[in-house]
């Protein structure tokens, strides 16, 4: 599936592992199961590293492992299911985690932009998805109330400095 | 009142363009209505059993006579000429046309109003005491932090699609007029030992199949950590709160499977860490700078002399007048009540006459109640009688705050798809059976409130008398419930027994009403006396004609 982040389309660098698929050459990404069991094998390798979370798996089941990733995709089981939008703010606020996070699954393009604040930096989206949308979301509602993990100034920050 | 800045209203105006193109993706078919489902919703709005109703957001029950007036005129436009002011201080348009509804949105910006979040898995409209500013009991002004917590809350991005729906209510009086123990969070302004003013903070309560009163959290906040703590148990519900089964997905349950002690310690550390991060910080200077919008109109200096005037007038003084903080000047409730009339609904007219009688008087703010009346929290004694005429003419004069006529009901089968049972015929039977004001004034203070469903939106478990509409078999029966309150000897009403028929149901809650009047001691209320002897004799009682019936065949 195609991959976005901020500036546009980009190619997929991490081949998406399942739990029983031989491990091939290059950067991949597993299951949180699969990196458990083979811990060992995969951080050896010489290559990026990437795992995927279910809704319910909580970036802290990762402890001081999480720096060994250079992705982190957060799974959305439905739309309506909201707990990743505080998985990627923990990572990104209690872990200082700077590698990528990816939304991936059924998510809708009007969560994008609340993706984007809470700390994800890219998205698998469908093989139609229209750019234009992309910018639409991040630029619908320009000023936020919230400080986040995108460290956005607030409204409260740009009514003081007015 | 808070006025919108140039950064609310773009955000506002923003907001209506985005629904704007939702709604047009959705009615070209690029959304289906599963995917549009949530985001309408958190524009507050719903299909309801014959069409589309919209959902006002009025924050903290706090409106102005434009708002008012902009209301009325959109209850004429699209509309049928009327709206239906909510327990959570909100209004509702019951007919609105899909396709109006950014237009709508439009006009409501115009008079900075909006519908966002008043619906939806998300964090609601906050609500606050609805005597705010007026009260002689009040620590100080809830809705300043109520309007720091909408600014807050409005979009925010890691909440809005939480397990379910999020309700915040502040309160500053020992006298809970909020219903703060029935929330999932609630905030009650408090001062600590030395005098110091901060946050009590209570999770988990809630109505519904699973009524629960709130537990405390924290017992006192420090005013700047205020934000910080809230947001952080909104951290650990997102984070914790199951997501298989949609009846056990509200904070209550969470709280009540892993204990207040474990909950009290997974918050502390959320918020430790946001507290250290200090950006949620609320410095004094932001506090003070909203806090200055919400400064009471200067009040002249006045004695008490409360004008006496004909019968009508007395009794109208007597339920619906209220002490005020300053010399000179009164509280006054407009009941939504009238015998016979759908609780909580007013007329385009009726609000188009309000506004104007709040123009006449230099009234700069109405309220709306969580009880779905309109309170005046700031009128010069002086003048109630000339408002008493002019709220007569616009027959919103009914005397009955606070009794036994003054019902709570949800909108029912008559238009909610949720609904099992209607709940506006029960409280117009109940309403015409003790129109007799003499009647109404020896019961005294009953708080009663019906819900169609289990979902509670008529606050049923909080009432004196409760009473829930249920279907069996296609049928509607209607159980009571005794005992409940939802102030600050918050208590979840006890059901009775088997249901009574749509037939019986004012006749049950007449007998038991009549049984109180006879046990009652001196200056007992209904709940104090049920609360003395207890459900039997009531019980008793209430099923008495069936005993009857099946004694005699």
């Amino acid at each position: 599936m195609p991959l976005i982040t901020v500036d546009g389309f980009r190619d997929d660098a991490f081949a998406r592992l399942a739990d029983d698929a031989p491990l091939p050459n290059g950067p991949v990404l597993v299951s949180l199961s699969r990196f458990r069991a083979e811990r060992h094998a995969l951080t050896a390798r010489n290559a990026a590293l990437g795992v995927m979370l279910k809704s319910e798996e909580s970036p802290e089941r990762l402890g001081d492992d999480v720096h060994r990733f250079s992705l982190i995709a957060l799974e959305f089981p439905k739309f309506r299911d909201g707990r990743a939008f505080s998985w990627a703010r923990m990572l990104r606020t209690r872990f200082q985690f700077r590698g990528e996070i990816r939304a991936v699954g059924d998510f809708l393009v009007d969560q994008i932009a609340y993706q984007r604040r809470v700390g994800f930096d890219a998205w698998e989206v469908a093989e139609d998805f229209a750019l234009e949308d992309l910018h639409r979301a991040f630029s619908e509602i320009r000023n936020v109330y919230q400080p986040s993990a995108d460290r956005r100034m607030t409204i409260r920050q740009l009514r003081a400095a007015l | 009142m808070y006025r919108y800045d140039e950064f609310d209203s773009r955000f506002v105006a923003e907001r209506v363009e985005q629904f704007r193109h939702q709604i047009a993706r959705r009615l070209s078919g690029a959304l289906t209505e599963d995917q549009f489902k949530p985001l309408r919703l958190m524009n507050g709005l719903y299909l309801q059993l014959h069409a589309y109703m919209l959902r006002v957001a009025i924050p903290y029950g706090t409106l102005a006579g434009r708002q008012l007036r902009k209301l009325a005129h959109i209850a004429r436009k699209y509309d049928k000429g009327f709206g239906h002011f909510t327990t959570r201080t909100n209004i509702q348009f019951n007919w609105i046309k899909l396709v109006d509804v950014p237009d709508i949105l439009a006009e409501l910006a115009e008079v900075e109003m909006h519908c966002i979040q008043t619906s939806g898995n998300c964090i609601r409209n906050v609500t606050a005491d609805h005597f705010a500013g007026a009260a002689d009991d009040e620590i100080e002004d809830p809705r300043p932090l109520a309007e720091i917590i909408r600014q807050w809350s409005s979009l925010h991005p890691e909440f809005v699609f939480l397990a379910r729906k999020f309700k915040i209510a502040v309160g500053a009086s020992p006298h809970d007029r909020a219903a703060l123990q029935y929330h999932d969070l609630a905030v009650e302004i408090v001062r600590d030992a030395d005098g110091r003013v901060g946050y009590k903070v209570l999770a988990g309560g809630g109505m519904g199949r699973t009524p629960t009163i709130a537990q405390v959290m924290r017992e006192f906040v420090e005013r700047e950590d205020i934000l910080s703590y809230l947001e952080a148990v909104l951290r650990v519900y997102n984070q914790d709160s199951r997501r298989d089964n949609l009846h056990k997905q509200r904070i209550k349950i969470l709280v009540n499977a892993i204990g207040i002690e474990e909950m009290r310690a997974r918050v502390a550390r959320e918020f430790d860490e946001i507290k250290r991060a200090g950006s949620l910080q609320l410095p004094p200077e932001e506090l003070a700078r909203i806090a200055a919008y919400f400064a009471p109109p200067a009040f002249e200096t006045l004695a008490d002399d409360m004008p006496v005037g004909e019968i009508d007038f007395e009794n109208w003084k007597k339920s619906n007048i209220h002490r005020h903080r300053t010399p000179g000047n009164a509280i006054a409730t407009i009941s939504l009540k009238a015998i016979g009339q759908i609780p909580g609904d007013a007329s385009a007219d009726q609000m188009e006459g309000l506004a104007d009688l709040m123009d006449a008087f230099d009234l700069e703010e109405i309220r709306v109640s969580h009880e779905q009346n309109l309170v005046l929290p700031h009128v010069r004694q002086k003048d109630l009688p000339a408002i008493f005429a002019r709220l007569k003419a616009l027959d919103l004069a009914t005397p009955n705050a606070g009794l036994i006529s003054d019902i709570i009901a949800c909108p029912g089968l008559d238009y909610c798809d949720l609904a099992n049972a209607r709940s506006i015929p029960v409280a117009q039977a109940i309403a015409r059976r003790f129109a007799d004001l003499e009647r109404q004034h020896d019961i005294g203070e009953l708080k009663l409130k019906i819900s169609g469903c289990i979902n509670a939106c008529g606050h049923h478990h909080a009432g004196h008398i409760g009473i829930l509409g249920v279907d069996k078999k296609g049928v509607e029966y209607y159980q009571l419930l005794l005992g409940g309150s939802g102030a600050e000897d918050a208590a979840i009403g006890q059901i009775m027994g088997p249901g009574f028929g749509a037939h019986e149901i004012a006749d049950a809650v007449e007998r038991v009403v009549n049984l109180y009047l006879k046990e009652r001691t001196a200056g007992e209320r209904f709940l104090d006396t049920y609360r003395r002897v207890g459900m039997e004799p009531f019980k008793y009682i209430a099923y008495q004609e069936q005993m009857n019936a099946a004694y005699n065949g």
